[in-house]
């Protein structure tokens, strides 16, 4: 018999009873102003938020973060923007993006609860350039903002073989004496770009 | 008029007997009728909890003999009403038995959660002119639910700090930690008596700082660990359990110049 | 190899942890501290309460259909191209795990922060077959040059103090000597492991979550490690125990919600990965482990400690834990929960653990899975007793105290006798080494009469 047998028939075997699969609707939290919960948020863990106004080219804006002064590798996806210096293409392995200074990504959607930005390996060749570069900046459409976790799962689809993740500040640790260090083994530093229109007035 | 069977935990028998008549006047007070069966002497929790079954079973029988006849039954210790309450289904598996004791089960009452639930008591005459710091023992807060943990979300209240902040006089001091074990804990005091004796000066350290005359709580168990501790460093506080000051018993003259 | 496996006396090891005073508090107060953090979080959400109900009866349905779900999870997980295999006790799981590294001609292999493995003593298996492991969770892999076990399941290295961490890593790494700034020290590890990172040929993480619906499964971390180890070298090994599955991808919103807040006091960990099938050109193995979990199943009183999501809250909160330190537990996982699964898998050696509890049910009233932890460690006493693993003493000290607390007028005198000779008794005869109440604390000073007594009195004057 194989482990595999042997253990689904050793779970079998206990008589327990059936207990219903609750459903996920309930009481959840709404911000009347997610904008600013989510950048309180992001602040909180280590990151920074910058949101576009409406007169400045996103070029100008990302060139001008701090992180971009002494970069010498960029790596930008993003499919309107000129900016960077290398194309993910150009690296044949994820080791040799172990010189990326800036590394800047699209999101698809952001949190509000608790400064999450969702994002995928889509399109994207070496998906560990979100943990190798020494700095990464999400640029996330600004109506693309929601209040709580539940609603991030009612759009996510898992039905094709990928990698995506939530990632909420910077890379960190509090492993010596519970003292916050950023930059752990990730970035170093951790920008969320809101980028677009804004939200068309309050939440509802 | 109700039919009160107090029961009183055997460490405030044999070592606070006036926490007992404490209970008593209160109870007397507010209109009950109150007995003392003495037949009664422990509920079995010591036994209970080192895991002994059937050590403590022939005690919870014992009690369900007892107490069965009273209209309600009262006592000074939560931990004790929560042995009853929580953890005496096992011994009364099914039939008559457990109806008997299914029926006592509810009638068994902590005495704060009695005079707060029962007899509608909001507020307690007298005066007690003295920092008051509340130790929450852990069983009739978690178990019996006589105030909200700190775990937990949902509004606050205590209905044993309820009944004290109504004494005239009194000031009730705020604690780092509101609601962390003393380490009294049973037999546990003893088992582990090197961290049991660390949480009781840990409490006792978080009252100095939040300035406590008097220490009490609803389990005198837990303030005879405290006090134990208190006693041999000469500590400047008192122990008293919630009885003795909403019966009125005086407290530490020598600490009411310093108060207000 | 066989090994002689030594009771773990909690008491003895908590004795020796109070001695040193300043730094038990210090440990308590570094744990305190995150129970704070938590504390402030879930305060500031009205909906916690429903989504610990929701959490629990999700698990709870889970566990009674776990069969049906493991096969969904394999079938979905292999639809994406992953290899799912099966492991009976941690002997078959080291043993896949040695086979597939062998296949790939590993030396190297990154391991992120997994108590499965560390449950399996995964790392001295693979050393003893030539196999260079490097724990990168930076608590981790400070233990690991320690040498030690951790002490905390998320917190490992939060025993140790900076000092320590500075003499460490200027013996290993070469930094300068009495370094003690987390930053640098950081620093340094983020630099040597990055090397580890770039070189290793497989990455071994944990499973937070596995979802049964869609045959993935998530990781979470806040340094960022597991995703690095499962995103340079090829070939990605993820280690669960059977537990770690949820039916839908959705649930995730109720599980994520919970865990960071519950953990380290954050609203979410700094990465939540999902995994669904291997990277394109490399491998993805999911080994699903038993090691005693469909056992636990069928007991009704340990059912729900399988509802673990390993956040390690019950032990940032028991004041016991925070006291003693996670090695006075003797085991992988410490503390209330470990109190539980550890007599489980062997009730001689943990004898004492159940016992390691002032019963407070803080742990209960923290759990984000709601487990009633101080319930079951109270049914793991009973257990204890009945399997003739309580101490001779304390069995024989409470058949005799049922035997008179059963007889009232023999409980009678024995009280009179007791406080007269209380009364009595010079100090240094009460107060001697058989005394463990006396040692630090005084008796309360005995009354003349018992409440009894003087209630007959006031019955019949």
């Amino acid at each position: 018999m194989t482990s595999r047998t042997e253990i689904l028939s050793r779970i079998r075997r206990q008589p327990l009873e059936q207990s219903p699969l609750p459903a996920l609707d309930g009481p959840w939290i709404s911000f009347a102003d997610r904008e600013t919960q989510f950048t309180q948020v992001v602040t909180g863990v280590g990151g920074k938020v910058r949101v576009r106004e409406p007169r400045l080219a996103l070029a100008e804006l990302l060139l001008a973060l701090p992180c971009m002064e002494n970069a010498a590798q960029i790596v930008c996806t993003l499919p309107d923007v000129r900016l960077g210096n290398a194309s993910l293409d150009d690296f044949p392995t994820p080791q040799s993006l172990a010189a990326v200074d800036v590394a800047i990504l699209p999101g698809e959607f952001a949190v509000a609860e608790n400064g999450a930005v969702w994002v995928t390996d889509r399109g994207l060749r070496h998906r560990a350039i979100y943990f190798i570069t020494q700095h990464l900046v999400l640029v996330v459409p600004r109506h693309e903002m929601i209040d709580h976790m539940h609603q991030a799962y009612e759009r996510l689809r898992f039905d094709k073989p990928g990698y995506g993740l939530f990632i909420s500040g910077p890379s960190k640790t509090a492993d010596i004496e519970q003292s916050l260090v950023i930059g752990a083994h990730g970035p170093r530093s951790l920008t969320v770009v809101l980028d677009g229109a804004p939200p068309g007035g309050a939440a509802s | 008029m109700p039919r009160v069977g107090l029961f009183v935990p055997c460490y405030i028998d044999q070592f606070y007997p006036d926490v007992g008549w404490a209970t008593v006047e209160l109870l007397e007070r507010f209109g009950c009728e109150v007995e003392f069966p003495e037949a009664q002497t422990c509920c079995g929790q010591p036994m209970a909890n080192t895991g002994c079954v059937a050590e403590a079973r022939p005690l919870a029988n014992r009690f369900v003999d007892i107490f069965s006849e009273y209209d309600h039954v009262v006592c000074p210790s939560g931990s004790c009403t929560a042995m009853v309450r929580h953890h005496y289904e096992e011994y009364f598996a099914e039939g008559a038995e457990h109806v008997r004791f299914e029926r006592l089960r509810q009638r068994v009452f902590e005495l704060s959660e009695y005079l707060v639930d029962v007899l509608g008591v909001q507020a307690i005459q007298g005066r007690f002119p003295y920092r008051v710091g509340l130790h929450q023992s852990c069983h009739g807060l978690r178990e019996l639910r006589l105030g909200s943990s700190s775990e937990v979300v949902g509004p606050a209240f205590s209905k044993t700090r309820q009944l004290l902040a109504s004494l005239d006089g009194i000031e009730l001091v705020t604690l780092n930690r509101p609601d962390e074990c003393c380490g009294f804990g049973g037999t546990f005091a003893v088992n582990e008596e090197a961290v049991s004796c660390m949480m009781g000066l840990d409490r006792l350290h978080d009252h100095e700082q939040a300035g406590t005359q008097v220490l009490t709580a609803n389990d005198m168990s837990c303030l005879m660990h405290l006090q134990g501790l208190i006693l041999r460093r000469r500590k400047p506080m008192r122990v008293m359990h919630l009885a003795e000051i909403l019966a009125g018993r005086p407290g530490p003259a020598e600490m009411t110049a310093t108060s207000r | 190899m066989a090994t002689i496996e030594l009771p773990v006396i909690h008491s003895k090891a908590a004795d020796a942890f109070t001695k040193n005073d300043a730094r038990a508090h210090w440990h308590d107060q570094a744990l305190w501290f995150i129970r704070v953090k938590r504390d402030r979080l879930v305060h500031a959400l009205p909906e916690w309460e429903t989504l610990r109900e929701r959490a629990s009866a999700i698990k709870q349905h889970m566990i009674s259909r776990l069969a049906d779900y493991l096969e969904q999870f394999e079938r979905e997980a292999t639809r994406h191209g992953a290899v799912v295999h099966w492991a009976a006790d941690a002997a078959e799981h080291n043993q896949i795990v040695l086979g597939i590294l062998h296949r790939h001609r590993v030396q190297r292999v990154a391991k992120s922060k997994s108590m499965l493995t560390e449950e399996c003593h995964l790392n001295p298996f693979l050393e003893r077959h030539g196999i260079e492991v490097v724990d990168t969770d930076l608590g981790e892999w400070i233990v690991q040059l320690r040498g030690e076990p951790p002490s905390h399941i998320v917190l490992p290295a939060i025993h140790i103090k900076k000092e320590e961490v500075g003499e460490l890593f200027h013996e290993k790494l070469g930094t300068r000597a009495g370094a003690t700034d987390p930053n640098y020290l950081a620093g340094a590890a983020r630099d040597r492991l990055r090397d580890v990172f770039l070189d290793c040929q497989a990455g071994i993480t944990g499973v937070n979550f596995a979802i049964a619906e869609t045959g993935g499964f998530v990781v979470c971390t806040n340094e960022g490690n597991a995703d690095l180890g499962a995103s340079l070298p090829k070939v990605h090994i993820a280690c669960m125990g059977l537990e770690k599955l949820i039916p839908r991808a959705a649930d995730l919103g109720v599980f994520l919600r919970l865990l960071g807040r519950s953990a380290t006091g954050q609203p979410i960990t700094a990465y939540s990965s999902h995994f669904h099938g291997p990277m394109p050109g490399g491998e993805l193995h999911i080994i699903l482990v038993d090691n005693g979990r469909s056992q636990i199943l069928g007991s009704d009183d340990y059912r729900r400690s399988l509802h673990c999501i390993r956040c390690g809250a019950c032990m940032n909160t028991c004041p016991v834990y925070r006291r003693s330190g996670g090695h006075s537990y003797g085991a992988t996982v410490p503390g209330p929960i470990g109190s539980i699964l550890n007599p489980a898998r062997d009730p001689g050696k943990y004898s004492t653990l159940p016992y390691a509890c002032s019963l407070c049910a803080s742990c209960t009233d923290v759990c984000p899975v709601k487990i009633n932890l101080h319930e079951q460690l109270l049914t793991w006493r009973r257990d204890i007793a009945a399997g003739g693993h309580l101490a001779w003493s304390k069995r024989t000290a409470m058949k005799i105290g049922s035997y008179v607390l059963n007889r009232p007028k023999l409980y009678g005198l024995a009280g009179r006798v007791g406080r007269a000779t209380l009364r009595w008794l010079p100090r240094f005869l009460v107060y001697g080494p058989w005394n463990a109440w006396g040692k630090q604390r005084d008796l309360p000073p005995p009354p003349r009469r018992s409440f009894r007594e003087e209630f007959r009195q006031r019955k019949s004057p």
